[in-house]
C-alpha cells in the first residue's frame, strides 16, 4: 500500500506514443491492484487511455473489476486481459518505487518496561501458560550459559546459543499445537523446551553420546525429534524452507487441523530457497507460518548489507503472503501474531509470514567473535534495556504470577539440572562404531559392509588411532 | 521450454524410422522368464509401447496402488513436454498430479517435505540438465536426511525423475548425462532404465524403495524405444545389474540408451570373431560389483561406455574396482569409450558421442592386447 501511494506521487507523463512501453507500466498497475491501493486510480486516469491490445486470449476477470464502470465495452479499451486477470491500463509512465518512504510499522503488546500499551483486546493468557514461557525463557538462558561455560572448557566442540531471542523461542511455541510441524533452523531450542524435549536429550545431542537421537552424527545444536513434531536441524541455510512447503501439502491433502511452522534469520532470506518456498507456498496455498528471526546480523554481515528491501515482510506480500513484522522481543506481540497467523494458515489454508525483529546477543556461535564486527555498545542495549526475559519478567511478576523469590530459585536449580545433565552426558558412551554405517540407506548396502569389516580390522592393528570412547564391536 | 518440446517431437517422429535395431535393447528374453508382479504372479507379455508409455504406465499404478503418492513438476499437469504424465491428472485429480512454479530447487525441497511426512512424492525435473539449481537439496538434504536424523526422519517416499541423455540435436543444455554427480552422493539411489519393460519395472521399485532415489530416462529412446511390456503392476530389482548378452572374449559394461549403440558393437564384433559379454548395470548407486566382477572374471577384459565425459565419469569408478578385484585376471588394460571432455556440442554431437565404431576399435584393440 505504501509501496504504491508513493508511487502516485510522481510526475505525471501523458503521450500517444507509449505503446511501446505498455508492458512495465502494466506490471506496474498490477502491483497497484494487488495492493487493493482502489482510491488512487482514477476513472479520469482510465478513460484516457484509449489502448487495445488482443494479444492474450484470455477472459480470466481479475479482482479488480469494480474499479471499472459497468460498461463493458468501455471496460475492454481501458483494460487488458491477461492471462491470471484484466490488468487497466494508463498512459502515466510510472515505475515503482523501490522502497517506501515510510517503514512497516511494528507490531507490539508491551513496553521495553513490561508494561501493556493499550488495552486492545489481546490473546488471553492465563497464569499456566505465562509461567510456563517464562519458565522456558529461563531455561533456554541458563542452558546456553552452562553449555557455552562447557565448550569454552573443551568439553564439547560447538555450540550455538539464543540469548536474546528466548521471546521468539518461547512466544511462538506456545501459540503452537503440539501436532503442528516444526522445521527449525538452529536457534529454536526453546521450541523443543516447550514441546517437552528434556534438557538431557539436549545435552546428549551436544555430547554425541549414545542416547543422542541423531546419534553422534551431526554437530552440537542440531536437533530433532519425530516424537516432538520438530525435524531435525540441518546446516545448510533456508533448505528448510522449501521443504516445509512439501510437508505443509501433506497436511493440507490429510485434512489435518495442523500448520507447518518454519524458523529463519535474516541472512537466510537471500537464499533461493526462500524465495523458491514462499512462491511455492502461495501458488500451492498450504497452511504455513513462517517465522523470520530477523536479528540484525548474520554471521557478520548487518542487515543493510544483506537486503535493500524494508527486511523480510516486504518479500512476503510481494509473493502474495499477508504478512506482518513484530516486536522479536515482545513475547506477547510473538504469542498473538503467532495464534492470528495459525489460524489464518489453517481456516484459509494459505501461507502467513512473520519478521520478528530481534537481536543476536550472543556471538554466531563459539567459533565466532561477534565484538570484532559490531559495537559493544550496541550488544549491551539489547542485552538490558530490550532484554526479553526482562521485559516479560516484570509483567508476569506485576500480575503476581511470579516472585524474586521464585526467580532465585528457579534459576539456581535449573542450572544444577543443566550441570548434571553435562556431567551424565559425559559419562555415557559413544554410539558403536556400527553406528556409522547404519541410516546410510534403510538397508546396509554391502559396499558399506565391506568399508565397516575393512576398518574394524585397521581399528584392531592401530587401536591408538581412534577415539577410545567409542565402542568397537569386533 | 515448450518450443524444446515441439522439437523433440519432430525429432522423435524422425527417428522412429530406425526403430529395427532399437528393439535389440529390449529386455532380454532370460529376464522377462523371470518378471513377476507385485503380488508374485509371473506377468503375461503385454502390448508394445514406447518408453514414454511405460514411464506413463508406471506412474499410473503408482498413483492407483498408493493413494498417499503425488506426482509434480514443471508442465506436469497437461501431461509434461515429453508426455510421461499424460492424462494422469484427469484421472487421479489436480491435487495429485500437478504443476510447480519453474523452480527446481523448490521442487525438489517440496518433494523431501512431502516425502517426510510419508507420502511418496514423485518430482520431475523437466531435462536432467536443469537438475543443479536443486543439486543441493539433493546431495545436502535428501541424501542426507535419514543419516543426520538417526533415523527420526527419512525421505525415503522420494523419487526424482529426469529425463537424460543425447537426442542428436540437444547442444549444451538438452543433452548432459549427470549421473556421475550422484553417483559421489552416500545415501542416494541412482537408476537408468534401457527399455520400456525395464523403465516401468525400475520405476515402479523405485518409487516404492525406502531410499531417495534420482531415476534418469534416457529421453532419446522416449519414441524410439519399443517393446512388449506387462500391463500389470511388476518391479525389477534395484542394485542387480543384468547380462543381456552372453559372450566370453570380453565384458562390456553401460547403462541406458547407450547399450543399444553397444550392442550393435558387439553384434559387429562376434562378425569378427569376438565374443562379447553386455552388461546393463541398471543402479549406478549403489552397483552390482559382484556380477560385472564374475564376468571379468570370466572374460578376463572390460570395457565401459557412457556419453558422459570420460573424466570423472562413472566408468572410472568401475574400473578402479574392478581392477582392485580383478587384476591378476586382467589381459589387458580396462578399455573407457565415453563422452569427450567437452561441453556437449552441437553440430559436433556426432563427433561427441561414443560411437559403434569407436567401441568396436576399443574391443578389438583390448582383445588383441
Amino acid at each position: 500500500m505504501a509501496l504504491w501511494l508513493a508511487g502516485t506521487r510522481g510526475a505525471t507523463y501523458y503521450t500517444k506514443t507509449l505503446m511501446s512501453n505498455t508492458f512495465r507500466s502494466l506490471r506496474t498497475r498490477a502491483t497497484a491492484i494487488a495492493s487493493k491501493d482502489e482510491g488512487s486510480f482514477t476513472k479520469r486516469q482510465i478513460l484516457s487511455n484509449r489502448f487495445v491490445s488482443r494479444r492474450f486470449g484470455s477472459s480470466v476477470a481479475g479482482q479488480q473489476s469494480d474499479l471499472f464502470s459497468s460498461d463493458d465495452d468501455e471496460e475492454k479499451i481501458q483494460a487488458l486481459d491477461f492471462p491470471g486477470g484484466r490488468v487497466p491500463y494508463t498512459l502515466e509512465m510510472r515505475f515503482l518505487p523501490g522502497s517506501s518512504d515510510k517503514r512497516v510499522e511494528c507490531y507490539r503488546v508491551l513496553d521495553d518496561d513490561g508494561y501493556p500499551l493499550s488495552s486492545a483486546p489481546s490473546q488471553h493468557i492465563d497464569k499456566e501458560v505465562a509461567v510456563k514461557m517464562y519458565s522456558g525463557m529461563v531455561t533456554l538462558e541458563a542452558m546456553d550459559t552452562v553449555i557455552y561455560e562447557a565448550q569454552r572448557q573443551g568439553r564439547i566442540s560447538f555450540y550455538m546459543t539464543s540469548f536474546g531471542e528466548e521471546a521468539v523461542n518461547l512466544g511462538s511455541a506456545a501459540a503452537l499445537s503440539p501436532d503442528d510441524v516444526v522445521l527449525p533452523q538452529y536457534r529454536e531450542p526453546g521450541v523443543m523446551l516447550w514441546r517437552g524435549f528434556q534438557l538431557q536429550e539436549f545435552v546428549d545431542q551436544f555430547f554425541g553420546n549414545k542416547n543422542d537421537l541423531g546419534k553422534g552424527r551431526q554437530m552440537p545444536t542440531h536437533y530433532g525429534s519425530n516424537k516432538h513434531n520438530v525435524l531435525t536441524v540441518s546446516a545448510p541455510l533456508a533448505t528448510q524452507l522449501p521443504q516445509a512447503v512439501g510437508a505443509a501439502y501433506s497436511l493440507k491433502m490429510q485434512n489435518k487441523d495442523a500448520c507447518v511452522v518454519t524458523y529463519f534469520g535474516d541472512g537466510c532470506s537471500s537464499e533461493g530457497d526462500f524465495h523458491a518456498s514462499l512462491n511455492f507456498a502461495a501458488v500451492l496455498e498450504v497452511p504455513i507460518v513462517y517465522i523470520c528471526r530477523n536479528n540484525g546480523w548474520a554471521i557478520s554481515t548487518p542487515v543493510t548489507e544483506q537486503f535493500r528491501s524494508d527486511g523480510i515482510v516486504v518479500k512476503g506480500q510481494a509473493y502474495g503472503i499477508p504478512s506482518i513484522r513484530v516486536d522479536g522481543n515482545d513475547i506477547l506481540a510473538v504469542y498473538n501474531a503467532v495464534v492470528a497467523a495459525r489460524e489464518m494458515a489453517i481456516s484459509e489454508q494459505r501461507p502467513v509470514l512473520i519478521e520478528a525483529l530481534t537481536y543476536r546477543v550472543g556471538h554466531h556461535s563459539t567459533s565466532d567473535d561477534s565484538t570484532k564486527y559490531r559495537p559493544l555498545e550496541e550488544i549491551e542495549h539489547w542485552k538490558t534495556s530490550r532484554n526479553p526475559v526482562s521485559i516479560f519478567r516484570k509483567w508476569v511478576q506485576r500480575k503476581g504470577w511470579w516472585s524474586d523469590q521464585q526467580e532465585s530459585e528457579f534459576r539456581a536449580t535449573i542450572r544444577k539440572q543443566v550441570i548434571h545433565a553435562v556431567q551424565v552426558a559425559e559419562k555415557t558412551q559413544k554410539a558403536p562404531i556400527e553406528t556409522m554405517f547404519s541410516d546410510v540407506y534403510e538397508k546396509v548396502p554391502s559396499n558399506l559392509m565391506e568399508q565397516e569389516k575393512l576398518l574394524k580390522e585397521t581399528i584392531k592393528r592401530y587401536p591408538q588411532d581412534f577415539p577410545k570412547d567409542v565402542p568397537i564391536g569386533m | 521450454m515448450a518450443t524444446n518440446l515441439r522439437r523433440f517431437k519432430r525429432f522423435g517422429s524422425i527417428f522412429t524410422n530406425h526403430s529395427n535395431h532399437l528393439r535389440r535393447l529390449s529386455s532380454s528374453p532370460a529376464s522377462a522368464g523371470v518378471l513377476a508382479s507385485a503380488d508374485g504372479q509371473i506377468l503375461q507379455q503385454g502390448k508394445s509401447i514406447n518408453l514414454y508409455t511405460a514411464i506413463n504406465q508406471a506412474l499410473h499404478i503408482a498413483l492407483d496402488s498408493d493413494p498417499r503418492s503425488y506426482i509434480f513438476g514443471e508442465d506436469v499437469g497437461f501431461g509434461g513436454v515429453f508426455r510421461c504424465t499424460t492424462g494422469l491428472a484427469d484421472e487421479f485429480g489436480k491435487h495429485r498430479v500437478f504443476n510447480t512454479p519453474l523452480c527446481e530447487q523448490g521442487i525438489v525441497g517440496f518433494a523431501i517435505g512431502l516425502a517426510a511426512m510419508g507420502n511418496r512424492a514423485i518430482a520431475e525435473i523437466q531435462f536432467a540438465d536443469y537438475i543443479f539449481p536443486a543439486f543441493d537439496q539433493i546431495v545436502n538434504e535428501a541424501a542426507k536426511f535419514r543419516y543426520r536424523s538417526g533415523n527420526e526422519f527419512n525421505c525415503g517416499g522420494l523419487t526424482i525423475r529426469a529425463p537424460y541423455g543425447a537426442v542428436g540435436h540437444g547442444a549444451l543444455y538438452h543433452s548432459q548425462s549427470p549421473e556421475a554427480f550422484f553417483c559421489h552422493v552416500p545415501g542416494l539411489k541412482v537408476v537408468i532404465p534401457r527399455s520400456p519393460k525395464e523403465a516401468k519395472g525400475l520405476l515402479l521399485a523405485s518409487i516404492r524403495d525406502p531410499n531417495p532415489v534420482v531415476f534418469f530416462e534416457p529421453k532419446g529412446l522416449y519414441r524410439l524405444a519399443v517393446e512388449e511390456v506387462p500391463e500389470g503392476d511388476y518391479t525389477l530389482p534395484l542394485s542387480e545389474a543384468e547380462v543381456i548378452r552372453e559372450g566370453s572374449d570380453i565384458t562390456l559394461v553401460g547403462w541406458g540408451a547407450q547399450l543399444t549403440t553397444m550392442e550393435q558393437a558387439c553384434v559387429d564384433a562376434e562378425k569378427e570373431g569376438i565374443s562379447c559379454e553386455l552388461i546393463d548395470l541398471r543402479t549406478l548407486l549403489p552397483w552390482d560389483k559382484e556380477t560385472v566382477e564374475a564376468s571379468v572374471r570370466k572374460t578376463g577384459r572390460l570395457l565401459i561406455s557412457h556419453e558422459a565425459p570420460v573424466t570423472g565419469g562413472f566408468g572410472a569408478e568401475i574400473s578402479a574396482s574392478i581392477v582392485e578385484r580383478c587384476f591378476l585376471r586382467l589381459e589387458a588394460p580396462v578399455a573407457r569409450v565415453c563422452g569427450l571432455d567437452t561441453p556437449f556440442p552441437h553440430v559436433f554431437e556426432p563427433f561427441y558421442m561414443p560411437t559403434k565404431n569407436k567401441i568396436l576399435d576399443a574391443i578389438k584393440e583390448t582383445v588383441n592386447f
